[in-house]
């Protein structure tokens, strides 16, 4: 039987593996979490309590019918679900994974559905310690039951900064200030065509906006986190220009996702800089075909969001089965939602921007890259030897080469590289990926299948 | 020293004990590394190359701030490490070890 490798159980992974299953094929399911589910549907530990409507809300009858979707087609030994491994590596048809032991898995066909990671635009301050992603502080809510502050400001912008808030809210934490970078002008521009595509969901966001009251404030600029052991306050200014300070002891940053697209690139996709979402996403067809027997779904091949990646997932299991003529599910309908989807996440990107301009204009001592504390400075003191190229400026900047890979300074690092030359970003090009897609302790690499063999 | 985050819900677990930096600390069953350090600590470790603190960052796995070392054995990520009773956890490498980072 082929041999379908999938990584990642989250919603697209999950849809992904049944479309598999259900046209006769056994997937292999590879995730780093102990329980499948991804981000946005992520499970707590066994032996936690909170019902379903506790953890997910108005999205808890989805999360549920896909954990036990999925579940069951592991019960009933249809899909295999490698939990708690990371794949580092992909190439010649082999993945080398580590969990607890290193292996390699052969595949014949490849799915990726690797999912996003916050978008992250640096605010001075933002190395200290308790400076958080939202994505951060709401798996910490789910998966944790904590807050990871006493006083918070959640600040970026995004569908996930007011569902945050919310959600924090009503598990009792106290959210002092919830500041949006984007303008209320572009909103209100970009809310219609939200509407037109996904009326309930635009809708239920204006709804938690809402019942945020005056803790929410758009079109902000961020000035800079005061800190002393952590966090102590937000400086800011109001859409104004007042000067504002907030207290606090945590600050969560996020400006919605980035598409994690480090496996992608070590299985050969080529990439296209993406206007709509600002950033380079895989180069694929509708259906998610990225390569010979090789697809990408979910948000780690376009930023739809959960629902998106349920279709993008049946999406690229469909696509495999096509090129093994297999029968298969009729693409058609799956290709219409996800149109809508598409027209959704587009005017959302409109309506909550990417702050390009607060970041080419990031004062000299602004930490870009948490990894290894480079500043905005000697980035742009480099540029002169590097020239305007992302991959050069990395080399001898070191923006990007620290431990998370560029995740979380490779769009901002690109804006101020691109600013200096006068640039787009996207002429100052895309930085390649390197394996392992994770650090891995060296003793990890040398115990390979055995336990004991280290 | 005080903890930096809060317990809001699941406070009904079973206690389990470890060590960090060589003191006896208090978590809870289904806790990660993270947060029974942070539950009683302001911060994981000193960051590398600067003069802050670190106390992670995504809590997903994908930024590498919240690796710690164990008194034997390689280093952890604290975020995605589940604790376990009688963990013996360092902010720092003890003296003479070994990095152990590929
Ligand atoms: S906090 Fe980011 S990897 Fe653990």
């Amino acid at each position: 039987m082929t041999r379908v490798l999938i990584v990642g159980a989250g919603p697209a992974g999950m849809r992904a593996a049944e479309t598999l299953a259900e046209a006769g094929l056994h997937p292999v399911v590879v995730d780093e979490a102990a329980r499948a589910g991804g981000q946005i549907y992520r499970r707590p530990p066994e032996g936690f309590t909170r019902p379903a409507e506790k953890l997910y809300g108005s999205e808890a009858a989805k999360a549920r019918r896909l954990h036990a979707l999925f579940d069951r087609l592991v019960a009933e030994g249809r899909v295999t679900h490698l939990p708690e491994r990371s794949v580092l590596a992909l190439s010649g048809g082999v993945a080398q994974v580590l969990g607890a032991v290193r292996e390699e898995i052969a595949f014949d066909r490849l799915i990726l559905a690797t999912g996003a990671t916050d978008r992250l635009a640096p605010v001075p301050g933002w190395e200290s310690a308790g400076v958080y992603t939202l994505g951060a502080a709401q798996i910490a809510l789910k998966a944790q039951g904590v807050a990871l502050g006493r006083r918070i400001v959640l600040a970026g912008s995004g569908p996930l900064l007011t569902l945050l808030a919310t959600q924090l809210r009503a598990a009792g934490a106290e959210v002092a200030a919830v500041l949006d970078t984007a303008p209320m002008r572009a909103q209100i521009a970009a809310g219609a065509a939200m509407a037109r595509a996904r009326p309930q969901t635009t809708l239920r966001g204006l709804r938690l906006r809402a019942a945020l009251g005056r803790r929410y404030h758009a079109g902000v600029t961020l000035e800079r986190i005061e800190t002393a052991d952590g966090p102590v306050a937000m400086h800011w200014r109001d859409a104004r220009g007042r000067a504002r300070r907030t207290a606090c002891d945590m600050v969560g940053l996020g400006w919605h996702l980035r598409a994690d697209t480090h496996l992608a690139d070590l299985a050969g996709a080529r990439f296209d800089w993406s206007e709509p979402f600002r950033q380079w996403l895989p180069r694929c067809d509708a259906l998610g075909r990225a390569g010979d027997g090789f697809y990408v779904a979910g948000d780690g091949q376009r930023l739809l969001g959960a629902d998106g990646a349920e279709e993008a997932g049946r999406a690229a299991a469909i696509a495999c089965l096509q090129d093994l003529g297999l029968p298969h599910p009729a693409p058609a309908p799956v290709l219409r939602r996800l149109a809508r989807m598409e027209r959704f996440a587009h005017a959302l990107a409109r309506a909550f921007p990417w702050p390009a301009e607060a970041v080419r204009a990031l004062p000299d001592a602004t930490v870009v890259c948490r990894c290894e504390n480079i500043s905005a400075g000697l980035l742009r003191e480099t540029l002169p030897l590097s020239g305007a190229e992302a991959n050069r400026a990395k080399s001898l900047s070191r923006v990007g080469m620290g431990r998370c890979q560029g995740r979380y300074c490779q769009l901002a690092g690109a804006e101020i590289v691109a600013a200096s030359a006068g640039r787009s970003v996207a002429e100052a090009g895309r930085l390649r990926a390197q394996p392992p897609a994770r650090p891995a302790p060296i003793g990890a690499w040398l115990a390979t299948g055995d336990p004991g063999a280290e | 020293m005080t903890g930096r985050v809060l317990r809001l819900a699941e406070t009904g677990r079973a206690a389990l004990r470890f060590r960090f930096d060589g003191e006896e600390l208090t978590g809870l069953a289904g806790d990660t590394v993270l947060t029974a350090i942070l539950a009683a600590r302001s911060t994981l470790r000193a960051a590398e190359f600067g003069p802050e603190r670190r106390a992670g960052f995504c809590l997903m796995g994908a930024c590498q701030d919240c690796w710690l070392w164990q008194e034997d054995g390689p280093r952890l990520r604290a975020c995605s490490t589940p604790l376990r009773e009688g963990m013996r956890l360092r902010s720092a490498a003890a003296a003479g070890w070994p990095g152990e980072e590929a």
